[in-house]
């Protein structure tokens, strides 16, 4: 009897041991620190598919233009970028930072500028002209407070539908003229569900939140869309209020089991007639053109209907910690990624266009001169879901609050949800 | 004094290495923890003490409160899964089916998987979607002619977190039919003859000879499911990600908590946390204690 005891008290103290011991950390390799120029550890989430393949022709740059630098890379894998930016946060806090991080150009980089973590390089804008080269609006959103922290290494647009046309003759649509607004859109996909296949395909919570947002963008337009991160546009307005139940509307025409699937599932669902439409950004052109699909024939884009002429904007970009680093590395870094060569090559490799304006499109696949044009055209916005319009606390509340309308379909509930975040947000 | 320093000296000297180490590693780190937690630290910036706030913040939210629901259900549900099953093939091994070195493998395998390994799997089997695009389970049970069965598994939002034990039960039951069958094992065969030679029925048998033998087993059975339960966060992640409201707990609200910067109110659920856990084992080291003194 005691001896049964004695041993069952020792399991579960042997339990608890490994338990609380299990956790083996992420290696991170040890590089920076040296002032004899040497090495660049350059901190991403770029480790695997088209990101590593861009990140792999960017060093090759890198290495061609700067021979004395050695590139070291830092990435951590996972979790769309979540893992490497707590693995970051604390190697920060300890002081120990890489020599240059990747982050979300826009309103994610206020963290680290407020916790005085990443330094005002806009003396190097002026030094390099790169004022000149990058559009005025892109600088603008990459300002706060006259000062510019990060240089950004390409762009993505967010307010892209992706159309599988065949699906849409079957239903009797013609592929060839986009609806022009939300209510054409939604009889269109009325009609979709009436023939039997998913009218608009979606996954998790990102991929909710990206959608709310292009709607938000559509039904307010540009300027209230952007004053809504600034406060000048009340969240609680008739108007938000709309979008929000426009939003409802159309994720009742979606696949049911939405929470299931990332993005490339969803995205799979154009590509194998299953869905008709998909409202993604336009890393989704790696997953077509993977699978030889071909731009007009195999599948369709066009902004998501409401937002033509606006460019719904996220980019990565890399800034200049604070802190014990090879300074002349991260600008050797800087400048590689700001030039002409450099940006060619990772975003050729990467599926995204350049944040220069000064290039040649017609080096581009077909999508991506689409998306060229209307970058050096259109009025840009800041993406939600990526980054750009907000910190990252306020994206994570309207996060938690699509997720839950996900699951209990209260827009009501929704609609006051993301009014609380923004009112905690904005006073803050 | 000299005497005392040969009587407790190697004693202490054994120990420390471990005691030091516990006392900071552990100890001194949940102490820093409960510090952290009556700040207002966001991203190591912090302006000073707040008092109890964090705490009262929390259980006014009732997405933290609905996490904590849902712990409790889990909790119940994976003690209740795993001790059926564990007890119910202990049993049947213990009155000797044939090839019981294939079935004790057989269930005890799928503890040998990870966590978050069987989270990918079972992510796609729970699959939600019901009728014609039904995939996974749903359609394995349309297959069989119960589709009538067919559910939306974890993206409920009031039994969703059910589903969510499932594959954890799956994993662990065969654990627990394992301490059972040593608990079995361990019941000396004189004691089953001198009941039976007492003219005890077979239920009788049981009711008073082996369940009071079993009843430590049972008993560490419950900690060590309970308190791996309380801690879930691997499975959940696998299965649905770390926003998914409908299977949300409190250690998923602490990494959402701590990657939006919010340090002090992620350390504040983790105090909450380790005061469930121990409301659960505390009382069981305190019995045991009392136990081994009465001896």
């Amino acid at each position: 009897m005691r001896r049964t005891q004695a041993i069952a008290a020792l399991a579960v103290v042997g339990l608890t041991l490994s338990a609380c011991g299990s956790d083996d950390g992420e290696s991170t390799s040890g590089g920076g620190g040296g002032e004899s120029g040497g090495e660049v550890e350059v901190f991403t989430w770029w480790a695997q598919g088209s990101e590593k393949a861009g990140l792999d022709a960017l060093v090759k740059v890198f290495e061609e233009q700067n021979p004395d630098f050695t590139f070291v890379n830092g990435a951590v894998a996972g979790g769309a970028g979540s893992n490497a930016k707590n693995v970051l946060q604390s190697r920060l806090q300890t002081n120990d930072p890489p020599e240059t991080f990747q982050a979300h150009a826009g309103a994610e980089l206020t963290d680290y500028i407020e916790a005085n973590q990443v330094q005002d390089i806009s003396a190097m804008y002026e030094e390099n002209g790169w004022n000149e080269v990058f559009p005025q609006d892109l600088l603008d959103l990459l300002t706060v407070d006259d000062a510019i922290y990060s240089v950004p290494s390409n762009i993505h647009r967010a307010n892209v539908v992706w159309a599988n046309p065949s699906v849409l003759q079957k239903a009797g649509i013609d592929p060839s003229t986009p609806p022009a607004s939300m209510d054409d859109w939604i009889a269109q996909l009325e009609k979709l569900k009436a023939s039997g296949v998913t009218p608009l395909s979606i996954g998790m919570d990102w991929t909710q939140v990206h959608l709310l947002e292009t709607v938000l963008l559509a039904e307010l337009g540009a300027d209230a869309y952007t004053g809504l991160w600034d406060g000048s546009t009340d969240w609680a307005s008739s108007e938000v209020g709309a979008a929000v139940d426009t939003y409802a509307q159309l994720l009742s025409f979606t696949n049911t089991d939405r929470q299931n699937l990332d993005w490339p599932d969803a995205t799979q669902q154009i590509i194998d007639g299953k869905a008709a439409y998909n409202v993604m950004g336009d890393w989704a052109e790696a997953a077509f053109q993977e699978q030889n699909q071909k731009f007009g024939t195999d599948y369709v884009t066009f902004p998501v209907p409401g937002t033509d002429g606006t460019f719904d904007f996220l980019a990565d970009s890399f800034t200049l910690p604070v802190g014990d680093i090879n300074t002349a590395g991260t600008e050797a870094w800087l400048q590689t990624i700001a030039s002409p060569e450099g940006q060619k090559a990772f975003n050729l490799a990467k599926g995204s266009i350049p944040a220069r304006t000064d290039v040649d499109a017609s080096e581009y696949p077909p999508y991506q001169q689409t998306a060229i044009e209307s970058f050096a055209n259109d009025t840009i916005v800041p993406s939600l879901a990526h980054g750009a319009a907000t910190p990252v606390a306020w994206l994570g509340e309207i996060t938690a609050a699509v997720s839950k309308f996900s699951a209990d379909g209260d827009v009501e509930g929704l609609k006051s949800g993301l009014v609380d975040a923004a009112e905690k947000n904005l006073e803050s | 004094m000299r005497n005392k320093l040969h009587r407790w000296g190697p004693p202490i000297l054994l120990i420390a290495p471990s005691a030091v180490l516990i006392g900071v590693f552990v100890y001194g780190l949940i102490g820093v923890n409960f510090n952290t937690s009556l700040t207002d630290n966001i991203r190591g910036q912090t302006t000073g003490y707040v008092g109890l706030e964090n705490y009262t913040t929390l259980f006014s939210d009732d997405t933290f409160m609905y996490s904590l629901r849902n712990l409790a259900i889990y909790t119940l549900a994976f003690l209740a899964g795993t001790l059926f099953f564990g007890f119910l093939w202990a049993w049947l091994l213990e009155r000797g089916v044939r090839g019981e070195g294939i079935f004790r493998t057989v269930y005890l395998f799928p503890m040998a998987v990870s966590f978050v390994a069987s989270g990918v799997v079972w992510r796609w089997l729970l699959n939600s979607n019901t009728g014609d695009s039904a995939s996974g389970l749903n359609r394995g049970l349309d297959m069989i002619g119960l589709g009538f069965l067919q559910n939306s598994w974890w993206t409920d939002e009031t039994w969703g977190i059910f589903a969510i034990a499932v594959p954890a039960i799956w994993q662990l039951s065969g654990y627990i039919m394992a301490l059972f069958l040593a608990g079995f094992r361990g019941i000396p065969e004189e004691l089953r003859e001198a009941a039976r030679m007492d003219g005890a029925s077979e239920w009788k048998l049981y009711r008073h000879v082996i369940f009071p033998q079993l009843s430590p087993v049972a008993l560490s059975a419950i900690i060590i499911i309970g308190h791996m339960s309380l801690k879930v966060f691997d499975l959940i992640m696998a299965i649905a990600g770390q926003t998914n409201y409908t299977t949300q707990v409190p250690a998923t609200q602490m990494w959402i908590a701590f990657t939006r910067g919010e340090y002090s109110v992620a350390a504040a659920i983790g105090t909450i946390m380790l005061l469930v856990v121990a409301v659960m084992i505390v009382p069981y080291l305190v019995h045991n204690y009392r136990a081994e003194r009465n001896r």
